[in-house]
Order: C-alpha cells, then structure tokens, then sequence
C-alpha cells in the first residue's frame, strides 16, 4: 500500500515556492504580539512537489471511478460526466471571480445562474428556483424550512412529516434537523405509499410529505394524485425529493403532478462529477405561493442587468454563505444546454430501456423486488434467496469488484431483504451492461459452487475485504507521529 | 453467576435482574447476535429519570444503532464503564460482564409486568420481533 | 450533443430481450394526463457550440486576474500551485462516488484520512470529519452539536462574528427554541464583559471567529475563560491560512474548530464549491458530523481504511443521525490535502507570514493619506477596516475604472458603518499593485 504522505516526510524538502517579499521585513512579533501568536508548529509534511504527484497519483490508482469502471450505483445516477464541463467551468473568468465582486463585473456568472434557474423550473413544472443549497440534503433542509415558513405564516408551523418508509435516510433527518416530528407512513411492496395508512395520518398538523417519485424500488408513484390531493386538502403540502428525476426528463414533470417544492440534485440528472463525495449541488423549486420563502440573495432582473437581491421580506434567511457552488452549477448548465428538451429525453428514455433490459436479463437469476410491471431508470433485487449458500448480498457486491465492476447500492431500500440497487444510467453502452450481466451470473452461480470464494472476496483489489468491526472499536481517524 | 430463570424480559430484548429496589439491565444472547458485532455503546448518566419503555442507552454495531429501553422506570444509579471502554463484552457476555445500566426501581408492580424467560423464548419463536 | 451510445439496433435487442415493442411500453405507469409533449427549451447544440457560448459569458465576467483585488471576507485569493488542479482533476478522484465500497476506493480514503490528520495538526484538534458544505454551514452544525452535547439554549456571539454566518445559524436553528445573544463588539472586538454578563449556566455555546470579520485577532484567553467557567463549549471559527502565525483552535483551548477551508488551494469561484472543515476535542468525537475515514486492516493484515462511526449518519440513523448530510466537499478536501502536503511546516508559515507583511504594508500606505483612518489599531492578521471620507461605494466604483476592486463597503451588513471598507491584502499582491492601489486612494 501507498505510505501515508507524512510517513514521506523528510525535514527541509519543500514543494512550494513563493515570491520574494517585495515590502519592507518586520519582525512579526512587533504586529502580532505573543499571546495571540501560535507556540507549537503545525506538524504538516515536509516533501518535494515530484513526491506529492506521485504520491496522489498512485492514491488515484487505487480508486474505481466512473471514468475507468461501470458504477452501477442504485439511485446515485453515476452517469458521464462530460469533459468540456469541466474545462468550462475552470475557466480563469469564471474560477478567479470573488463573490463579493460589483454585480456589474459578474454579469456571465449572473446569466448562467438566471438562465438555469429558468430551465430548471421548465424542466420540473415549478415557477421558481434556488441554487444556493450545496447538496441534495442541503436542499431537503431548505425545503423544509420552507415548509415551516409557509404554515408559521398561516398560524401554525405544524408539528409532523410524513415519510415513507422506503425513502432515503436523508428524508427523515432533514426533516427533523428542521424540528419536526417524523412520521413514518407503510409503503406496499412495490414500494408505493399505502394510500389506506396515509390517510390515517394526514391531519391538520401535517406540515408536508416527502416523496420520492419514481421511488426507490424505481417505480412510478402511481397514486401520486390522489396523495397530492389527500395532503392540500389538509392544507399540507407535497414535496419530491428528486434523486430520482433522471428517469421523468422531458416525459413528465413534479410541478404537473401535484408536488409543491422539488430539490434536484446537479451532480446526479445533470452529469456533475461526484468527486469521491461531492460537491454537489441541490437547487430547489416551488410552486408560486412559495416563492417569496426561498432563501436569499435571489437573482433579479432590472432593466436588462441582473442583480442579487439580499432582502425579500418573507424568506427563510441564509442556508449557506455567499451564493452556492457555482462551479456545479456551470457544469449543469452546459450539460442542459448540449443536450437541449430532447436530448434531455432521450437521456430519461435510455435510462429506463436500460434498466429494464438488466431486469429482464437478470430476473432469472436474481429475484426482482417487484417483476409485475416495468420499473423505471432503475431495478432492485433481493438476495434472500442467496442465503441459503450462506452468501449475502455483501458478499455479491464485493465479488462483483473482482470482475471489475464497482458494486450497485446494497441494503437500501430498507423494506427489501438483502436489496441490490441496480441504476445503469444512460451512458452505458450495451456491451458494458451485457458484460456486466455476464458477472452478476457468474456470481450467481459461484454462490452454489463455491460459496467461500464471495464470502472471502475482493480478492483482486489493492486490498482484501476490511475489518469495520475493527476500525470502529479502536478509532484511528487520524495520523499522529510516534513522538506524540 | 446468572440465572436466566429468575430474569425478566421485554419484547425489545433487554433482561432485567432485580437486585432488592435495583434492577440491572443488558441485552438478551438472541439479541446481541442479531445486532452482530457491538462497536459502541452509550450509557445514561448518573440521575437521570426514565419511565417505562423510554431510550436510555444505545448500541451500535457497524451498520446499524439500536435503543436500548428502559424495562421500567426509574432512576439510573450505575452505568458499566467496562461495557464502554469494551464494547465486545456486549457479544462475548451478554448477561454478566455486558450489562449497561442499573436503576432504582421506582415501581415494583412494572417487574411483574414483564416476560419470564419461558415466555421470552416463546416470544422469539413465533418471530414477533 | 447527447451521451447515450445506444445504437437503433442496439435498442431494438434491448427491447426484443424485455418484451416489449417500444419504450413507450415501459412508461405505463405514468398517468397520461402528466405526460409532457414538449418541454419549452432550446435545442441541443455541438461541443462546439456549447464553448463559443459558455466563451461569450465568460467576456462578460471581469476576473480577480484581469483586475487586481483587495476583497477578502471570508473568501480570500491565494496563490494556487499547479499541482492541485492536475491532481483534482484525475478522473480517478473527479469521477468517483462516495467510498462507500472501501476496497474499491482506497484512494479517496486514504485521501480523507490525510486531510483528517493535516486539519488535526493546523488546529491542534484531535479528530476532523471529511468536509461539511462550507464554512457557514460547518459553524451550524457546531452549534447543533454544543446545544446536543450540553443540553444548553443559548448561542452566544460577538457582531463582529462574518455577518452571512450570523444569518446561516438563525436559519439553521429556526426549529429550535434556541436563544441566539449577539453582543455587540468592543472596539473590533468581542466584549469581554458583555461576554461575561451573558455567560450563565444556561449557555451551550460561545463562537469565537478568529480573525472576526473585521480582520481582528480575537483575545482567546479572555474568551475562553469566560466560556468554560460557565460550562458551555468554546467554538473557534478559524481562518486556516492563518493558522501559520496565529494561536491554533486547540491553544485556544476550543471544543470544536471550524471554518472556512477555501483559502487552502480552492479557487474563489464566485462563492463555491468551497470546504468547510469541522474538528473536535476527543471527547465530541462520536457526535460529530459527517462522514469520517478511519484507518483498519485487511483480512491479510495489510493496512486499508474505511468509512467510520456510520451509525451517527443519516442512511442508518435517519431522524436521530446527527446531522442530515450526505455528499459533502470531499473533493474540494482532496485539493485542501494537496495543498497543505505541497505548503508543508514552513510553508504555511511563510505564506500567513507574507500576509501579515503585506497587509500591514497597504495599512501604513493608507494611513499615510488624509481622508482615511483605521477603524481600531488592533493587531490583525490579513486584512482590516478603513473609514473613508467619502462614500465608499463611489469610491469603489472609481476604482474599478482603473482595474482595481477595493474591498468590501459595510453598509450592506452594519448600517452604522456606512463609511467603512473592509481591505485585505494576501502574498498575491505585488507591492507594485499595492503602492498604485494607495495612490488611487490618496486621489478621492
């Protein structure tokens, strides 16, 4: 394994240069007196820029990424993350602008910012957007304050969420980091909310439900009318949590069924690169009787110039400093741009071919969560069946790596045994599905044969499977010299 | 030693061992397995009042945290350090050196209330867990 | 442009092997009356056309490169070295998921347990999460753990603490019944006996940002003092490039350190993505939040790292987690890793040691001109407050026409200080630039 960069260290290597001060010496003590100065040094590495490039790249070598491996990630979107994006976005005019700049010298940054927020707001059926929060569950915590303005402006901020329980987990801690009471509403077995119990739980102090839609089994929320209807006939409102959007571009939008806030996350359906865990970016929509509660500053036109406007009267504050990660939202807005209304279809319809493909050609072999219809952009399977050879769907998953395949999302949702989340994404070509389904068969296979072989895997990675148990007891989260 | 006869159980799966107006509580052997590997635990403080059936400690393992509730109510008046510097005493022995917390019993007719270990083990046949 | 490879013939074995004769058949579960005939867009254009586009936005923006600034507060430009974009920009850290299968992603693990320890040693913290959002969010989140972890109500800060944080916390706690107590600043500074008056047992917490936002060093010790004979958490809300000279969180004797990791390597970028980084004393460890790597073993022994303490996070804990994050900053960590590796111990002291030279350079440039006068004469690390003669914001506009941002007019945020300009200078800036910035000046 790579040694850890302060194991490299050596005293007096340098991997910096700086200018030659050019203004007059001081001692620093006579500017910064002694009490308020640092007494021991930071303990940082000392090593030449040569070993930091080979250092990071061989880290780099030890990753699977998208760019080098099919990451059949359930509900993560791990599409292709275009490279003139990126090249895009690094330009000097955009990377080097201070966010406190006169408006008048960002107006390119203005206009991108504006012109996303329009499409996103076409593309979701809502009348207006955010682009502040950095995250899909930043965005969920400014849905639901919101959500609390909006009924504290009525009288009563009310008390419950309702969630249900096939959603993420983001769902109901946002829910509660914004002070509300999570109530957990049952879902069939295809995933769908049990219309029956939510009506049972729909009262006056219901402040709004979460849902995802297609949900997480991947499937269209079918009765999302009637739930729309059940929650704004108790003055609640409905909110979509939109990991799932990729499959719903350009055949359907969130605002036209009923939903009243979306947050959309740009580094899922708009092809950002995750980073190995962000940044991201999750903008927010709402419908027009929300619109004065988005958080600020807000973009506005005046007379063909646009300006950041710091203090509406109804908003919910500030959910971060300055404006948001635009270097995210640039990326998105080139992707919305390249691809245009049917590109951004196409994307959603080749998503959902092939899911259903990898269904289809999987089914026999791993059992579907739900076979009785089509699912949408994505497919989850159960591994019960697999305990019978003592194999979970852990151990598949870390097969699976063996064959050069990052795993799908295991475990979740949470309503299905043993679950393997199967999202393909569009950009996938059909010899890479087809290889991988020849894996996911192989495995099935090797689950009867030879059971020990997945129970003992990665046997291929640049390391074997990791004791967790282990890293939990004794904590070790951070490097420290022997001296110390 | 433990006697596994004279415990009490809840359908949460913790035991219950009465100790004259005190009552000690841990986690079942079926539970701990089910949770697989403890990897840390959260103790109440001293003093501090539960009623029946409220979160007073949690366990984790890697994946998942579990509350751990109170059988019945009462004041909390020791914690086991050892069970939190050694979270594995959870899964190596689960009814002596793994238990959490012991609390003044401020009822005596909830311990009456609660499962036998003939019932217990009834309880997890029928897999109502 | 569209990126699906999907071939007509390609589709149509895809279709034979599900069944079905069209897509359309796969799409039956969504009502009609919610299907979209078209969207109201543009349609898609060429690679091409996308960067003659995106090009002509750009000529739109003015940049901190084709004009010289002085703006700091709380984003601040520093010198970038080459190596942190070539290394961030490996599609092998820029298109990987979350670590979630740690076998498969010992890089960006191994990458966050670096980035762990290299906060650790600038703070003198003993633990650090993987990234929150930003600095403002990261100081939200601090607060959330003083008021679990002391079971306290009152939130305790000074004015001078960076007035967009002041907003980020009311927004955050707005479904808590938490007490906030701004006090008001003494002479640039927190008020040692307000802070005193208002320190009781009911306190969960009192933030010190340091430098404030006025540029200050802030009195550690008196605060500190103040803080902990009442029982409630000292947070440090740091500049980490000023961590090079100033007293670090943990010789401050702070509970929690956060703040803002921008200036260490990320580009100014208009506001984000930036890195807000997070550390605790040992005994907040397990309620910290976020994700957190740690170091194990393999089932041969060979050392590996993980994902740790995950029973604290959302996807398990859901409403009891201790914080709803889920994708964070982790690759804006990455260039945070990088550039403290790169910078090194001598490093990070020359360049806060540039910093404090040249600033203090541009203050004694200025106070030599009539028309202007320093808020306080206290000691500051990068940048400082001038009270002007004139309207600052008149003044920043002429600057401008002569290719220079001047700094930051606080009106907008402290309406008694209309007549004040917050100015920061960093090892960026030449004394060239500097000499010709205080000449301009000396001209209103």
């Amino acid at each position: 394994m790579e040694k850890l960069i302060f194991e490299m260290s050596s005293a007096g290597r340098k991997g910096y240069s700086l200018p030659k001060l050019d203004v007059p010496e001081a001692d620093l003590k006579s500017l910064i007196p002694p009490g308020l100065s640092r007494n021991t040094e930071a303990g940082l590495p000392e090593v030449s820029e040569f070993d930091c490039v080979r250092h990071f790249t061989r880290l780099s070598q030890l990753n699977y990424s998208l760019d080098t491996t099919f990451y059949p990630l359930g509900s993560c979107t791990m599409k292709y993350n275009p490279k003139i994006n990126e090249k895009l976005a690094g330009l000097e005019e955009f990377a080097a602008l201070h966010p406190y700049q006169p408006d008048s010298s960002i107006q390119g940054t203005l206009e991108i910012l504006y012109e996303t927020e329009q499409a996103l707001s076409k593309i979701c059926g809502m009348d207006g957007f955010t682009l502040q929060p950095a995250a899909g569950a930043h965005g969920e915590l400014t849905g639901m304050l919101i959500v609390r303005a909006y009924h504290t402006s009525k009288g009563n901020p009310r008390k419950k969420v309702i969630i249900p329980d096939s959603a993420h987990g983001t769902n109901p801690a946002s829910a509660a980091l914004c002070g509300y009471e999570v109530v957990t509403v049952r879902s069939d077995k295809a995933g769908r909310v049990d219309l029956e119990a939510l009506k049972a739980l729909v009262d006056e102090e219901v402040a709004v439900l979460m849902l995802t839609n297609p949900n997480t089994l991947g499937l269209f929320e079918k009765n999302v009318k009637e739930i729309a209807g059940l929650l704004h006939k108790a003055g609640a409102l409905l909110y979509l949590d939109g990991a799932n959007l990729n499959a719903l571009l350009g055949i359907t939008r969130p605002g036209d069924m009923g939903f009243d806030i979306v947050h959309v996350n740009l580094h899922k359906t708009f092809s950002t690169p995750h980073g190995g865990g962000g940044p991201g970016s999750g903008p927010v929509g709402v419908k027009g009787h929300l619109l004065d509660y988005l958080p600020v500053p807000r973009i506005r036109q005046k007379r063909n110039k646009l300006t950041l406007d710091y203090d509406p009267k109804k908003t919910i504050g500030r959910v971060r400093a300055f404006y948001g990660n635009i270097g995210i939202i640039i990326r998105a807005y080139c992707y919305i741009r390249s691809l245009g209304w049917a590109g951004l279809k196409d994307a959603a319809l080749d998503a959902i071919l092939s899911a259903n493909y990898l269904k289809a050609r999987l089914k026999a072999h791993y059992q579907p969560a739900v076979d009785d219809e089509p699912c949408m952009h994505e497919c989850v399977f159960s591994g019960k069946d697999k305990k019978e050879y003592g194999v979970r769907t852990l151990d598949i998953a870390k097969r699976l790596l063996d064959y050069g395949f990052y795993a799908p999302t295991v475990y979740f949702p949470l309503i299905v045994e043993e679950a393997i989340m199967v999202e393909p994404t569009e950009t996938e070509s059909k010899e890479t599905l087809d290889a991988f389904i020849e894996a996911m068969i192989k495995i099935a296979e090797e689950a009867k044969t030879d059971p020990a072989l997945l129970r003992e895997a990665p046997h291929t990675t640049p390391v074997r499977r990791l004791d967790e148990v282990l890293a939990a007891r004794e904590l070790n989260l951070r490097w420290k010299s022997s001296g110390a | 030693m433990y006697d596994l006869e004279k415990m009490r159980f809840t359908k949460t799966h913790e035991w219950f061992r009465v100790e004259g107006n005190i009552g000690y509580v841990g986690i079942t052997d079926h539970a701990q397995k089910e949770i697989t590997d403890v990897v840390f635990v959260e103790l109440p403080n001293l003093g501090m009042e539960f009623s029946k059936g409220a979160e007073a400690a949690v366990v984790e393992s890697v994946k998942a945290a579990f509350s751990i509730y109170a059988p019945v109510s009462g004041k909390i008046v020791k914690a086991n350090s050892d069970v939190t510097k050694d979270p594995s005493l959870v899964n190596k022995s689960p009814y002596e050196e793994g238990w959490f917390y012991a609390l003044e019993i401020k009822d005596k007719s909830e311990v009456d209330s609660l499962m036998t270990y003939k019932d217990y083990e009834e309880f997890i046949k029928t897999g109502a867990h | 442009m569209n990126y699906s490879p999907h071939t007509q013939k390609d589709k149509k074995e895809m279709l034979d092997a599900i069944g079905v004769p069209s897509v359309e058949d796969l799409l039956k579960a969504i009502p009609q009356e919610f299907r979209l005939q078209k969207l109201d867009l543009p349609e898609g254009i060429s690679e091409l056309e996308l960067k003659a586009l995106v090009s002509e936005k750009a000529a739109k923006n003015r940049s901190t490169r084709e004009l010289t600034s002085f703006l700091g507060a709380g984003a601040y430009e520093h010198y970038i070295p080459e190596v942190v974009g070539t290394v961030i920009s490996r599609g092998e850290f820029l298109t990987a998921y979350t670590p979630y299968q740690a076998e498969a992603s010992q890089g960006t693990l191994q990458a966050i347990y670096e980035y762990q320890s290299l906060i650790c040693e600038l703070t003198g913290m003993d633990a650090a999460n993987a990234s929150m959002y930003d600095g403002a969010s990261a100081l939200a989140e601090a607060v959330l753990l003083a008021v679990r972890e002391t079971g306290r109500r009152r939130v305790i800060f000074s004015s001078s603490l960076h007035p967009e944080y002041k907003q980020v916390i009311r927004t955050y706690l707005e479904g808590y019944k938490i007490e906030l107590v701004e006090i008001a600043h003494r002479d640039g500074l927190f008020d040692e006996e307000g802070l005193k008056g208002q320190a009781n047992e009911d306190a969960a917490c009192v933030i010190m940002q340091n430098p404030n936002f006025f540029g200050f060093i802030e009195n550690a010790e008196a605060i500190d003092a103040a803080c902990h004979r009442c029982g409630a958490l000292l947070i440090a809300c740091v500049n980490p490039v000023s961590l090079g000279v100033l007293k670090s969180p943990g010789e401050c004797n702070a509970d929690i350190a956060v703040g803002e990791g921008q200036p260490l390597g990320i580009p100014l970028s208009y506001g984000g993505p930036y890195l807000g980084f997070f550390a605790v004393k040992e005994k907040h460890m397990r309620k910290m939040p976020g994700r957190i790597a740690g170091m194990t073993k393999d089932i041969e022994g060979k050392r590996g790292y993980v994902l740790t303490m995950q029973a604290r996070e959302q996807h398990i804990r859901r409403e009891k987690a201790t914080s709803n994050i889920c994708t964070n900053e982790g690759l804006m960590a990455l260039a945070a890793c990088v550039y403290l590796s790169l910078l090194g111990k001598e490093g990070i002291k020359e360049v806060a040691r540039q910093n404090v030279l040249k600033s203090h350079y541009l203050k004694d440039g200025i106070l030599k001109l009539s028309g202007y006068e320093l808020m306080s004469g206290r000691p500051f690390f990068n940048e400082f407050i001038i009270r002007c003669g004139k309207d600052p914001d008149r003044i920043i506009g002429d600057l401008l026409k002569h290719g220079i941002i001047g700094g930051l007019p606080l009106g907008r945020f402290y309406p008694n200080m209309k007549n004040c300009m917050l100015i920061c200078a960093t090892e960026t800036k030449t004394k060239e630039e500097i000499d010709r910035f205080v000449e301009l000046l000396g001209k209103h």
